[in-house]
């Protein structure tokens, strides 16, 4: 896989953390995949949405990559959950279902992007940046190998 | 069945098989099923519910779909690694959310549910309930079929008969 200019938290300098919720495991490997190729770390995954919830508080991830169809406990109630207690939370919703009625849902219960599947690595970079914002910085490869060892 | 309502699974499809096997897939057969239907791979089954009600079934043989997985895996994977049947759910998930995607921005408004890994007992009987339209597409892996079967239930929005004034 394609490795790409790390992306590291700005006022540490460590690799971004990351939560990833989708029932598909092979879509969690995938989005696993993709992010350490980002120079980030995986700290959970979640299956449904419930499970999401209580990983989010025990992990407190940078960044969420959020499926929406999921049994249980679909992703956009999830996301308004996550937000309603941890209000800095940034979810980036990660769904082959992307009509303009279920972004929009997303959005006004607080996820910060939408990334359509299949994901495209350079698109998805694009966006993680863009959400991490201030947050965010970009380092070298190298350098963030350096500060995940 | 409308043709309009089958047209964003065969792009879909198309556009899917492009980016995640890197090659190109031709219709090579397109039949109707009213009776069971036999499974000729993996399936997996996608359903929706809305003013479009029906379920989508992805059947892909062996090696089309080890090709996927291996393609996704980065690395050989054996046709009957339990990674197969995550890929093919997870391709069926992407090509069904594309084109209801597609659908209900062109106004028809149904929702999907997560995909379901079908054996031979659950295709016959899911074959059986409605008639289906198979599209079967040609790759260099093995062949893909798509079994549609759904109903339109309403009129998408602006297409309604205005109610009469007396």
């Amino acid at each position: 896989m394609k490795q790409f200019e790390a992306l590291t938290r700005k006022h540490d300098h460590q690799a971004v953390k990351y939560l990833i919720v989708d029932d598909s495991v092979f879509a969690r490997k995938s989005l696993a995949k993709m992010v350490e190729s980002f120079g980030g770390h995986v700290v959970g995954e979640a299956g449904d949405g419930c499970t999401a919830i209580t990983e989010y508080a025990r992990t407190r991830p940078d960044i969420v990559l959020m499926d929406i169809t999921m049994p249980q406990m679909e992703g956009i109630e999830a996301v308004e959950r996550i937000v309603q207690e941890h209000a800095e939370a940034r979810v980036i919703m990660v769904s082959s279902v992307g009509y303009q009625d279920n972004i929009l849902a997303a959005l006004q219960k607080g996820a910060r992007h939408f990334v359509q599947k299949p994901v495209k690595p350079d698109a998805l970079y694009e966006i993680i940046r863009y959400v991490l914002n201030d947050d965010g910085v970009t380092a070298s490869v190298g350098a963030a190998e350096e500060s995940s060892r | 069945m409308r043709m309009d309502l089958i047209q964003p699974f065969i792009g879909s499809l198309d556009a899917v098989l492009a980016e995640m096997m890197k090659v190109p897939a031709k219709i090579v057969d397109l039949t109707m099923e009213e009776e069971g239907y036999r499974r000729r791979g993996t399936a997996a089954a996608v359903s929706f519910k809305g003013q479009i009600e029906g379920r989508v079934i992805l059947d892909m043989e062996p090696g089309a779909a080890a090709q996927v997985a291996s393609f996704l895996a980065g690395s050989e994977v054996d046709p009957s690694a339990t990674i197969v049947t995550e890929t093919v759910c997870e391709l069926a998930n992407m090509v069904i959310g594309n084109a209801v995607t597609q659908l209900n921005d062109a106004g028809f408004h149904f929702k999907v549910l997560p995909p379901e890994v079908l054996t031979q007992e659950q295709c016959e009987k899911a074959g059986q309930d409605s008639e289906a339209t198979i599209l079967c597409f040609e790759t260099p892996g093995g062949n893909v079929h798509l079994n549609i079967a759904m109903q339109y239930l309403q009129r998408r929005t602006g297409e309604r008969t205005p109610l009469p004034v007396y």
